[in-house]
């Protein structure tokens, strides 16, 4: 079989490019690398001066303008139980992380989704490599990442972006094509342009559906955080793969409850995001 | 409308809609006189609108009706292109718009001509008066100018202090309300309403249309009014456009399309339609008898004697109506030397040539003399009796007066000439 079917060597040809890649574009990784690492160690940095509890009450504060009380006060006892538990510097990594990678892959994501929304042979194309990204096993990301970005945070980043990235994109073009047509004749009656009719109808109309695209994403980062761990991304997400590694069955469950809260944290104050308290968006 | 005022404000010349891949070769077949159907079958194509050539004039309400998938949303959503015609061309106040790019065309649409739907098609998000100022916003108009703007026009159809409230707040006659709010604040000089008020249950939908009427009263703007039901297009129709198949089968008066349907579809069209709601007095009159009231009371009552009736109307030198006169009071009056004057009933039942039959029904029952019907300036045009009034309700063409008047002033003078 082998002799009578040449092998064609895909995983070759992979290498070749990405070493490709590698040697001509260096520089530019080098420069992208080194932006996403200030990023994310600055901010930790910044919230790392604040005061643990001070840090609770703001994140609980905003969760309450955001959400509701009941999640503000469930932020405010998950975060207080993990400085307890003595991951709160671990805490902010993971968070840094997290938020980094959901802001990045938001800010790609919202375009790439509007655009698709509004040509049709954009949409085809950008469905099946949607579909590609999210099936493809989480780890293969990290490869070519680490190659591109050594090892560390930025790979991490890299690969959580674009992990996190399909259902914002998803979500964005399905919001926006779900705006009754009978509302889009409206606005060319009255003689909008493109940018109008997207940005004062479409968009705000979408915008339940563009959150929920939204809280996916950081639901899809979060479960990164362990993974972006093996290359060296600290963090929560560390502290788990170090206590599996190391069959410290108790730190492993401390480490990963904290991650559990502030996942359901996050999950409940997006949610409420995309509600509109005014409830004028009901079509 | 006079001779001379009239300006056409839009012409359709030969649109064309063929909705569908094949839409050239249905064009094609459509030149041969093949129908829709024969189309469908062979090209998979849908005609929408077929050759459609008409006018519409200067603050008129033109209606275009016909049965559901004859093509009026397609025909109206033609001339603001909405809907880009396949062929033809539409011209407002002369411009072609099937010519303009899409600058142009966004011009004309902000500033020229705006659109109610029949779904009303309000923003959700927006509070009303928000959407009342949509199309003021998106042209760039500062926030005071265009708040006051949508304001007045929200007064104006009567939904004041409902400015902060939401869609979804709001009744179905509200939203519509809003909807035309919105689309007249633009001041648009052309106003599309495609099913505007179909949505509605009856009595608000009569409401509605009353509204639009003293509106299009007050402002005049030239309406274009879709509707698929027959005594809205008669209620609120200057002319009417019939549309089947895509085609505009009739084009014509209330009048001309109930008392001369062009073909069978038209006549099927209205065969069904609430005579007492469309004909009016001044198609149901009959000739009046009457005298002149310097003829006395002789010549009276001698005329009545010879039409074998008990009562006649009294006209002045000018024809106008100043009453009647019963036979028994001519008789009196004839005996003791009185002059006609003396004895005329002044009280009488009256009622104008465009007062429609349902209102009728009450005065003429209850009236002891016919009841008369006077033109604005008070001259006699005829008198209802109940014979021809129930004929012409049963669609009785003999009952019903073509052109809704009857000349009769020239037969009572030679009449009363001759017996005096
Ligand atoms: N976007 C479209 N694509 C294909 N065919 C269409 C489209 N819009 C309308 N048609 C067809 O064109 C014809 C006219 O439709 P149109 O909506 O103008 O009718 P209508 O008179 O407004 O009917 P209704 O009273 O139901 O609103 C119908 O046969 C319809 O199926
Ligand atoms: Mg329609």
């Amino acid at each position: 079989m082998d002799e009578l079917l040449p092998r064609i060597p895909f995983a070759e040809w992979i290498d070749i490019a990405v070493n490709w890649l590698v040697t001509t574009f260096g520089t530019v990784f080098d420069g992208i690398a080194d932006l996403l690492e200030g990023i994310v160690e600055g901010s930790v940095d910044i919230l790392d001066m604040f005061p643990s509890i001070l840090l609770a009450v703001l994140f609980s504060l905003l969760a309450w303008f955001i959400s509701t009380r009941k999640i503000a006060l469930f932020s405010l006892f998950g975060l207080l139980f993990i400085d307890y538990l003595g991951y709160w510097y671990s805490m902010l990594q993971m968070l840094a992380l997290v938020l980094t990678s959901v802001f990045f892959a938001i800010s790609i994501g919202i375009p790439i989704g509007i655009w698709g929304s509004q040509k049709e042979n954009v949409r085809k194309s950008v469905v099946p490599v949607l579909d590609l990204m999210q099936t493809m096993p989480a780890f293969v990301y990290l490869l070519p990442a680490i190659f591109f970005f050594n090892i560390g945070v930025v790979p991490g980043v890299v690969a959580s972006v674009i992990f996190a990235m399909p259902p914002t994109i998803r979500l964005t073009m399905l919001g926006i094509q779900q705006v009754p047509e009978e509302l889009i004749e409206a606005t060319q009656a009255f003689g909008s342009t493109t940018w109008q009719r997207l940005s004062k109808v479409q968009i705000p109309l979408a915008k339940p559906t563009i959150m929920a695209g939204v809280n996916q994403s950081i639901m899809l980062s979060l479960s990164m955080v362990v993974i972006a761990s093996m290359v060296g991304a600290p963090g929560l997400g560390a502290d788990v793969y170090r206590a599996v590694t190391q069959l410290k069955t108790g730190e492993g469950f401390e480490a990963g409850l904290s991650v559990v809260i502030i996942a359901i944290m996050l999950d409940r104050i997006t949610q409420h995001a995309g509600k509109n308290k005014k409830g004028g968006t009901t079509l | 409308m006079s001779e001379q005022t009239i300006k056409k404000k839009i012409e359709v010349r030969g649109a064309t809609k063929i909705f569908g891949k094949n839409s050239k070769r249905a064009a094609q077949q459509l030149k041969e006189g093949k129908s829709k159907n024969e189309i469908l079958k062979e090209t998979g194509a849908t005609v929408g609108v077929n050759n459609a050539t008409f006018d519409v004039y200067e603050g008129e309400i033109f209606v275009i009706m016909g049965l559901s998938g004859s093509g009026k949303s397609t025909l109206v959503r033609l001339l603001n292109r909405l809907i880009d015609p396949t062929l033809g061309h539409i011209l407002l106040d002369g411009d072609d718009i099937v010519q303009m790019n899409k600058e142009q065309l966004r011009e004309v649409r902000r500033k020229k001509i705006s659109m109610v739907f029949q779904n009303f098609a309000l923003l959700p998000h927006k509070t009303i008066a928000e959407n009342a100022e949509y199309g003021l916003e998106i042209q760039g108009v500062a926030k005071i100018e265009r708040q006051s703007k949508a304001k007045e026009s929200l007064k104006l159809v009567g939904l004041a202090g409902y400015e902060d409230q939401y869609p979804h707040q709001l009744s179905g006659g509200m939203k519509q309300r809003v909807g035309l709010a919105r689309a007249l604040a633009n001041d648009p000089d052309i106003l599309l309403m495609d099913e505007a008020f179909s949505a509605l249950d009856p009595l608000i939908r009569k409401d509605m249309q009353n509204e639009l009427l003293q509106l299009h009263h007050d402002m005049g703007k030239t309406i274009i009014f879709i509707t698929h039901d027959l005594d809205e297009a008669l209620r609120i129709g200057d002319r009417i456009a019939l549309m089947k198949d895509g085609e505009i089968v009739q084009i014509g008066t209330p009048e001309e399309i109930l008392m001369s349907p062009s073909n069978d579809y038209v006549e099927r069209f209205v065969e069904d339609v609430d005579l007492s709601k469309v004909l009016t007095a001044g198609h149901v009159m009959v000739k009046a008898d009457t005298v002149k009231v310097d003829r006395g009371p002789r010549v009276a009552l001698r005329l009545m004697k010879q039409l074998g009736i008990s009562s006649i109307y009294v006209l002045d030198n000018s024809n106008r109506l100043l009453g009647a006169v019963t036979a028994v009071d001519a008789l009196a009056a004839s005996n003791s030397e009185k002059s006609l004057e003396e004895i005329i009933i002044t009280d009488l039942p009256m009622v104008s040539t465009d007062t429609v039959l349902t209102e009728l029904f009450d005065v003429v029952s209850t009236a002891s003399i016919p009841v008369a019907v006077i033109s604005e300036d008070r001259k006699l045009q005829g008198i209802l009796i109940r014979g021809p009034l129930i004929g012409a309700l049963s669609g009785d063409n003999k009952f019903i007066n073509s052109d809704g008047t009857v000349n009769l002033v020239e037969q009572t003078d030679t009449e009363v000439n001759k017996n005096g």
